[in-house]
């Protein structure tokens, strides 16, 4: 493996790091998972992988205390594992099964959990910014210190409703950090084609919203990143924007035909930028682990991801009553 | 030369005003574009400017005078020298009690018909409840003001709801009342307010999202539909939305195409959301309170020209109108009469007319489009055997058709002519004031329609 980071991060503890890697690599085996289920039919219609980019949820969500919110697109599957949500409940989800967190109802990209606070799961590229901003409206409200982790990709950061959404959220000082997770393609159209913009936060500027860009490949670059923005919000001061500067391996979907970029960029960042790498080499470089404890990690959460296949196979369809169940609240 | 001042129209919808204040006096030289006057509408008070230059030489309605005309002679300007003396008299019967009667006078116009001929007496609330006359808009805000009282959680936003007392004045008081914490200005960005709204009631809030018209609406539709309406159902039922969205729905007056849109049927279609477009104060109060309560996405549609006409609304501390349930104005035994909103008023008008020709119609107001009471629509077609709608909308998909297709559905048997649907024009409003006549839905259509399904 080339480029190796140094475990610089002295201060970071073996439990820390054990976390993060338990938790990304839950998020990749389960993704792999999933991929192969669609294979199989068992998933249909849309399905979008998080493969590359768990850094960004596993980093943040370190950073959140209990009544915390958080809100995203409908590549959601790695939100909502990092926030402790059940593999099995979003799994069957997958496969539109009544122990899906929806009751099969929702899918892929629609998948809730009010105990989580996790408020979806959105397919309309975007709608989640002013519904983020507006959880947080109803905290600030009721005058509680909780902020919103608002994630969106760089394709929807060329969306105007954010823009409306940075102004009233600055305007009115609302708990939002807005998380633009740049994983610079929007499906198969490049930043660079998209945008002159040379930075997505730099954006938030315009309406006096501070934020940064953080590599979204080192988990504890945003640990770091997201606690100065979760101290800023719970201060009062209002919205702050963290650019994620993070890449997806897989497709846009699974049926992505992968002609806009080359294979030989992907293997690039696979190799030398991988977020599970980077930390199963600061462990085992500091001699904080052996091999073997990470490799009995490693079945522990393949055991945790085979046993959710098993159950969004085995767990019965919706009943047909449900058809008409759940339209008004 | 003496020269006449006229009241002015200060809005589309402005038939009368209140001269509130005269900034000049008998004697005084105005210049071109000097304010002379304050001048109330129904939604907001307003400086007049003079467009003449002149002394003043006679004023004609005094100041605290309501219910002034538009085009009455305010005030006559004269030249140097030149006496007022050949202009009218000042018009003494415009005193400020006389003013009061005329404006009490239409409501009562309004509510005539019905209250002739209703029967049945509301079951919306207890028999001898005393009642008091306001208009909808007065009833519209103490729905709001109401529930907000009772729950903390109740909160406003919208273009203008504040400070501006409200574009149509629906809001005014609640900032003074409430603050600027439940009573929120946003700026003009539809899409955004509305997605922020919705994830406040996610997060525990009751909004009331006030759209200046639901034409503005249109810019947020996404949230409404995709966020507000669906989120439930996709949730498996964790997520409701506890929503209100109101505002004015529908032709206004003079407003052209972009401005003048009922949009009831389209929200109508759409599963996870309820509709409602009431007729009287009453019911917009009673509706509204039950609509703030409502654990649901709530379409709340008013009407611009119903804002200022008055009914009887029950003098209760509180009370709410179910959804779904329709109310019958007036019973008779001929054809069926379904309609809503200001529809209503064509319906009922329409009634009184046919009476006159031993035509007995029965007039039922929907009051909600989703839910709809079918049976009550059903129950009166199986008695009279014909039915006519009347609804504002475009006649592609109205509903209208939709009744007409229920109605031959389940009472095929018992019709003895085809449903008729009388429906705003297929066409853009035009502005031109003829044309818009044309393209709306009059009370002589519905009493055609009648004709034609009793082959009179």
């Amino acid at each position: 493996m080339a480029a190796k980071k140094a475990p610089e991060k002295s201060n970071v503890s073996k439990e820390e790091l054990l976390k993060f890697y338990r938790e990304m690599l839950l998020i990749r085996r389960f993704e792999e998972k999933a991929g192969q289920l669609y294979g199989m039919g068992l998933i249909g219609g849309f399905c979008h992988l998080y493969i590359g980019q768990e850094a960004v949820v596993v980093g943040l969500e370190a950073c959140t205390k209990e009544g915390d919110k958080r809100i995203t697109s409908y590549r959601d599957h790695g939100h909502m594992l990092a926030c402790g949500m059940e593999a099995n409940g979003v799994m069957a989800e997958l496969t539109g099964r009544s122990g899906g967190y929806s009751k099969g109802k929702g899918g892929s990209m629609h998948m809730f959990s009010r105990e989580k606070h996790f408020y979806g799961g959105h397919g309309i590229v975007g709608a989640q910014v002013p519904l983020g901003a507006g959880l947080a409206f109803a905290d600030k409200y009721k005058g509680n210190d909780n902020v919103t982790f608002t994630y969106f990709g760089d394709g929807a950061a060329n969306q105007g409703q954010v823009y409306e959404t940075y102004n009233m959220a600055e305007l009115w000082a609302l708990p939002v950090i807005f998380v633009i997770e740049n994983n610079h393609y929007a499906m198969g159209t490049s930043q660079a084609r998209s945008t002159k913009s040379e930075t997505l936060f730099g954006r938030g500027l315009a309406y006096g919203i501070p934020g940064e860009q953080v590599d979204g490949m080192d988990v504890l670059a945003v640990k770091e990143a997201g606690a100065k923005a979760v101290a800023h919000c719970r201060a009062g001061k209002g919205p702050y924007i963290l650019e994620m500067m993070t890449y997806r391996y897989r497709g846009h979907s699974m049926s992505d035909p992968a002609k806009y970029r080359t294979r030989e960029e992907v293997e690039k960042m696979k190799s030398e930028k991988d977020a599970i790498e980077h930390v199963r080499d600061l462990l085992l470089s500091a001699g904080l682990c052996s091999d073997e404890e990470l490799k009995a990690i490693d079945k522990s959460i393949k055991d945790v991801v085979n046993a959710s296949a098993e159950f969004a196979k085995a767990s019965p369809e919706p009943a047909l009553a449900e058809l008409w169940t759940d339209i008004y609240a | 030369m003496a020269v006449d001042v006229l009241m002015p129209a200060l809005s589309p919808t402005m038939e009368e005003g209140t001269l509130a204040k005269w900034m000049v006096k008998e004697g005084d030289v105005v210049k071109s574009g000097q304010i002379i006057a304050e001048i109330e509408t129904d939604k907001a008070t307003m400086e007049f400017e003079s467009a003449d230059e002149g002394i003043v030489g006679r004023i004609l309605v005094a100041e605290g005078t309501s219910g002034v005309k538009v085009n009455t002679a305010i005030m006559v300007l004269v030249e140097a020298g030149e006496s007022a003396d050949a202009a009218p008299a000042p018009v003494a019967t415009v005193a400020v009690a006389a003013s009061v009667a005329a404006v009490a006078a239409p409501a009562a116009a309004v509510a005539a018909p019905a209250a002739a001929v209703v029967s049945k007496a509301s079951a919306d609330w207890p028999e001898g409840t005393p009642m008091k006359t306001m208009t909808v808009r007065e009833a519209l805000r103490e729905a709001m003001a109401e529930e907000m009282r009772a729950n903390p959680n109740v909160m406003l936003m919208g273009e203008e709801v504040g400070e501006y007392q409200g574009a149509y004045k629906i809001s005014q008081g609640l900032l003074a009342e409430f603050g600027a914490k439940r009573v929120v200005d946003t700026p003009i960005t539809e899409m955004g307010f509305t997605g922020i709204a919705v994830g406040a009631a996610w997060g525990g809030l009751n909004p009331i999202v006030e759209f200046m018209t639901f034409n503005f609406a249109l810019q947020a539709i996404d949230h409404i539909l995709n966020s507000a309406a669906k989120t439930n159902y996709m949730s498996g039922g964790q997520l409701g939305c506890p929503i209100v969205f109101r505002g004015a729905n529908g032709a206004a007056a003079r407003v052209g195409a972009q401005h003048s849109q009922d949009f009831t049927a389209w929200y109508a279609a759409i599963p996870g959301l309820k509709v409602v477009m009431p007729y009287s104060a009453a019911d917009a109060k009673g509706l509204l309170k039950q609509a703030i309560r409502d654990p649901n996405p709530v379409i709340f549609l008013e009407n611009e020209i119903m804002y200022g006409q008055s009914f009887e609304v029950p003098d209760l501390p509180d009370f709410t109108i179910p959804f779904g349930k329709a109310r019958i104005w007036r019973e008779g035994t001929d054809v069926t009469i379904v309609s809503f909103s200001i529809g209503m008023k064509y319906a009922l008008e329409a009634a009184d007319l046919l009476a006159k020709e031993g035509i007995s119609a029965e007039v039922i107001d929907l009051r909600t489009l989703r839910p709809i009471d079918y049976d009550t629509v059903l129950a009166s077609v199986q008695k009279t055997n014909r039915c006519v709608t009347v609804e504002e909308g475009f006649p592609v998909g109205s509903i209208g058709d939709h009744l007409a297709s229920t109605i031959m559905q389940r009472a095929f048997d018992y019709l003895d002519a085809p449903v008729i649907t009388c429906t705003g024009k297929d066409v853009p409003m035009p502005y031109a004031a003829n044309l818009e006549k044309l393209a709306l839905v009059t009370t002589a259509d519905v009493v055609a329609a009648v004709k034609s399904v009793c082959y009179r």
